[in-house]
């Protein structure tokens, strides 16, 4: 095994985690606010199908992601307008928008079944690139692959650093007490759901624009449900989602890797990887009772309603 | 403070005129009136119910009133959210803290700065180090609020005011949560305050307390100003008395009694707590015997809540011989087992743990009383719904009937009806916190007479407090909880406010020993 072959399946693996990247990024904001939005997979899945038809239509690759993006939005804001306005549950509530956005994406994409597009090509950043090795695992990506890469820089900047993300945090671990020194606890996470939106949608988009430049039904296979795994595998911390989204990335391009080896593991038990490997720090993760009471956001996937404050 | 030239001290900072808000089913605030003066401390008394919160979340801007005005150095405004009101100067320290405990001291206060505040405070922990000196709040920016004990979290709850150049602070029962050397502390912090031209707005239902710092005070009952008066020219009696209506008996001297035979008993028990803002404890020892009150004082978050789950049994670590009911272990017995032996538990978290948020009263009272009301394996409808209409009558529990969710019950009402329960269960043992917090007068002296009544009768009663009067009152021995350490046991009679006050502040702690644990604590 050369050097190489080992740069060619990081590379691979930043490819395959940065849809994981995308979701995650946007659900650990919509968590740390306090909603939790099992709704992942099915807004990616509108997302890609979306974004695939608004490109193939127009030739505008650009235009699919906006498009994407505000799928992702309007869909979220369904989950929202549900959850915050009308209090309904969470959890029953995004499990659901998973099965609308699964059927009605196989619905509006049955007539594009098979058809393909040029997606968006890989840009070399000039001098990056050129670095032994390194160049060639990060610098040799698509732009979309940039965007989150900005995306991950920005938001740990945002959730870290800024009075933004002091005050999302506060929504999360106590909207009873955002509201009472007054914070707008339910324009806070309306933003912040949409915000997860529009990410996933930018995640479907790559998908079907970039990973796999096409549209098949349910091609996002699950996706949304590791995203959502990575969020409390890398305990809410924005630097840990990313290193975790690549690894997740390369578990599950293992059994491409290992075949080439001529192993003959059966692709199925690999390609749980991912699944078990969350499992796994789930695990380790509640073992320390004091460690997941302090990470977790205290309030997430409890309904605050300001009409109940008098 | 930067107004007192323009205000002069002649208009008054803020004045109601005929404020009146209506909720579903009761007003809450009938045509009240009332001004405050630049520099004025001035009491809001009333019991629960009687409408200061909903009151004082007006003034804040968290309530919009239906009818009234709200008069501001001389101008009419509008206060629509608590920001407009953090921007007119008005400031508010919550009963319950409105901190966020992930957060450090000065993120906490940022997070109620506006950016022009902000910007002009320039370096906001120096600016709180500069005052936490000016004011004897001693308070370090960069700590974790959840590190913080309840006075120091109360401490920058003040302080998040001060930042902020306040001219009016609203303090919703400011003392409830604080030993008194704490509670001294406060008022002198008050009193500098209002020197500079602060007024302060005092809520409060502890007359001594009103007596001592309040120029003035308005009492409030049901929802409706009765008088306001002068403090220092009242006595507590007669301040009572508005509050109340017709005073209930007085209740002062309530029999003491020695007890018996040990029938509960804690030896050496140390746990380590399992929750990241709990206490540990160490090494409690504790006989309570038949036929007496033991009373345990303490800040809230010293401990006694680990020590209520382990009794109780909630906390199913075994803990095997360091627990022993009538001489027979039960450390390692489920909560249930516990119960069948004759142990009732009232905890300080009504609903959720004393009752099911969603179900009915009946089905309430089914949950302890199991072996009464059930035969064959069939519930007895008929007389449990019997039951639990007596237990409503006899505790007078407001409430539509036997059939009322218990979440639709108010916290007062949800108590009587939740320590009616138990002690109708007449157990030997009774571990009981907190039993007549947020009950009012008539309904406390109740449940004191049937506490009373089921230690005559030879139980053993745990009662755990914040409220120092109230464990004088009814305890016949008394300790306090500091830091998960219990201090000596005392007969109420040989002890004094002040001991209890020093040892809830755990002077009575040794340092060696205190040392070994914290030793053993960070090793293990």
């Amino acid at each position: 095994m050369d050097a190489d072959f080992i740069a060619q399946i990081l590379f691979s693996a930043i490819k395959t985690g940065t849809p994981l990247l995308f979701i995650a990024l946007g659900e650990v904001i919509c968590e740390k606010s306090g909603v939790l939005n099992l709704g992942q997979e099915g807004m990616m899945l509108m997302g890609a199908v979306v974004g695939f038809l608004a490109a193939y239509s127009t030739g505008n690759m650009a235009f699919g992601v906006l498009a994407a993006m505000a799928m992702g939005c309007v869909m979220s804001l369904i989950f929202g307008v549900l959850v915050l306005h009308l209090g309904a549950n969470q959890v029953a509530t995004g499990l659901a928008l998973t099965i609308f956005g699964t059927g009605l994406s196989a619905f509006v994409g049955s007539d594009f079944v098979g058809k393909t597009i040029q997606g968006f090509n890989p840009i070399p950043i000039p001098y990056l690139s050129s670095i032994p090795y390194l160049g060639k695992i990060l610098f040799e990506h698509d732009l979309l692959v940039y965007l989150s890469f900005i995306m991950t820089v920005l938001i740990m900047y945002v959730a870290n650093k800024t009075r933004l993300g002091l005050t999302l945090k506060a929504v999360g671990e106590n909207p009873n007490a955002a509201n009472a020194i007054g914070i707008k606890v339910l324009r806070v996470r309306y933003l912040a759901i949409m915000f997860g939106g529009a990410m996933t949608g930018i995640a479907g988009a790559y998908m079907s624009l970039v990973y796999t430049p096409m549209w098949a039904e349910n091609m996002t296979a699950g996706r949304g449900w590791i995203a959502l795994a990575l969020v409390v595998f890398a305990s809410w911390r924005v630097g840990r989602i990313m290193l975790g989204a690549y690894l997740f990335g390369l578990a599950s391009i293992m059994h491409l890797v290992l075949q080439g080896f001529g192993w003959t593991i059966s692709t199925n038990l690999l390609a749980m990887l991912p699944y078990v490997a969350t499992v796994f720090v789930m695990v380790i993760i509640s073992a320390d009772k004091f460690k997941e009471k302090l990470l977790a956001p205290r309030s997430l996937g409890k309904p605050f309603d300001p009409r109940h404050m008098a | 403070m930067n107004n007192t030239k323009t205000a002069q001290h002649i208009s008054p900072r803020l004045e109601l005129i005929n404020i009146s808000k209506q909720y579903p089913g009761c007003l809450a605030n009938d045509n009240i009136s009332l001004s405050l003066m630049p520099g004025e401390i001035h009491a809001l008394l009333g019991e629960n119910g009687a409408g200061k919160s909903t009151l004082v979340k007006t003034i804040y801007g968290v309530v919009a009133p239906d009818t009234g005005q709200l008069i501001w150095d001389g101008k009419e405004i509008e206060i629509k959210s608590p920001s407009t009101a953090r921007e007119l100067g008005i400031g508010m320290v919550f009963q319950h803290f409105s901190l966020f405990e992930t957060l450090t001291v000065s993120q906490n206060i940022e997070l109620c700065l506006s950016k022009p505040q902000l910007a002009s405070i320039g370096n906001l922990a120096e600016k709180i180090r500069q005052l936490s000196q000016e004011y004897g709040l001693n308070i370090d920016p960069h700590r974790y609020v959840h590190s913080l004990s309840i006075g120091e979290r109360q401490r920058v709850e003040i302080m998040r005011c001060l930042v902020q150049s306040v001219k009016l602070l609203i303090l919703d029962e400011p003392t409830s949560v604080l030993t008194p050397q704490e509670v001294s502390g406060l008022f002198s912090v008050l009193r500098t305050l209002a020197a500079e031209g602060c007024s302060i707005l005092f809520i409060s239902h502890k007359l001594h307390e009103v007596t001592e710092i309040c120029e003035k005070a308005t009492i409030l009952r049901g929802g409706k100003v009765i008088n306001t008066c002068s403090p220092a020219e009242e006595t507590s009696h007669s301040i009572a008395k508005m509050m109340v209506g017709d005073l209930a008996e007085q209740e002062a001297g309530y029999s003491k009694k020695e007890g018996t035979e040990v029938r509960f008993q804690i030896h050496d028990l140390s746990l380590s707590t399992q929750h990241p803002f709990g206490t540990s404890l160490k090494h409690i020892n504790l006989e309570l015997k038949a036929g007496e009150i033991l009373g345990i004082a303490g800040v809230a978050g010293n401990g006694q809540d680990e020590l209520m789950a382990i009794i109780s049994g909630e906390d199913s670590r075994p803990v095997n011989a360091h627990l022993t009911m009538k001489s027979q272990p039960i450390g390692n017995l489920k909560t249930a087992i516990r119960r069948q032996l004759g142990m009732a538990y009232v905890p300080e978290e009504r609903l959720g743990r004393g009752a099911v948020p969603d179900m009915s009263l009946t089905e309430n009272t089914l949950l302890t009383h199991s072996q009464g009301f059930i035969k064959y394996g069939l519930v007895q409808w008929k007389q449990l719904k019997d039951y639990a209409k007596q237990l409503i009558s006899d505790y007078s529990v407001k409430c539509h009937g036997e059939f009322s969710e218990a979440k639709s019950l108010s916290g007062g009402n949800l108590q009587k009806f939740i320590m009616g329960r138990e002690i109708g269960q007449r157990p030997d043992v009774l571990i009981c916190a907190h039993p007549t917090w947020g009950v009012d007068v008539g309904a406390a002296l109740a449940i004191h007479q049937a506490l009373l009544e089921l230690r005559d009768q030879g139980a053993a009663i745990l009662l755990i407090s914040e409220d120092i009067d109230e464990l004088f009152l009814l305890a016949d021995r008394m300790a306090a909880v500091c830091d998960g350490y219990l201090s000596p046991i005392v007969r109420t009679q040989n002890t004094n406010i002040d001991q209890i006050g020093q040892w809830m502040a755990g002077t009575f702690i040794n340092n060696q020993q205190h040392d070994a644990d914290m030793l053993q604590e960070t090793t293990a």
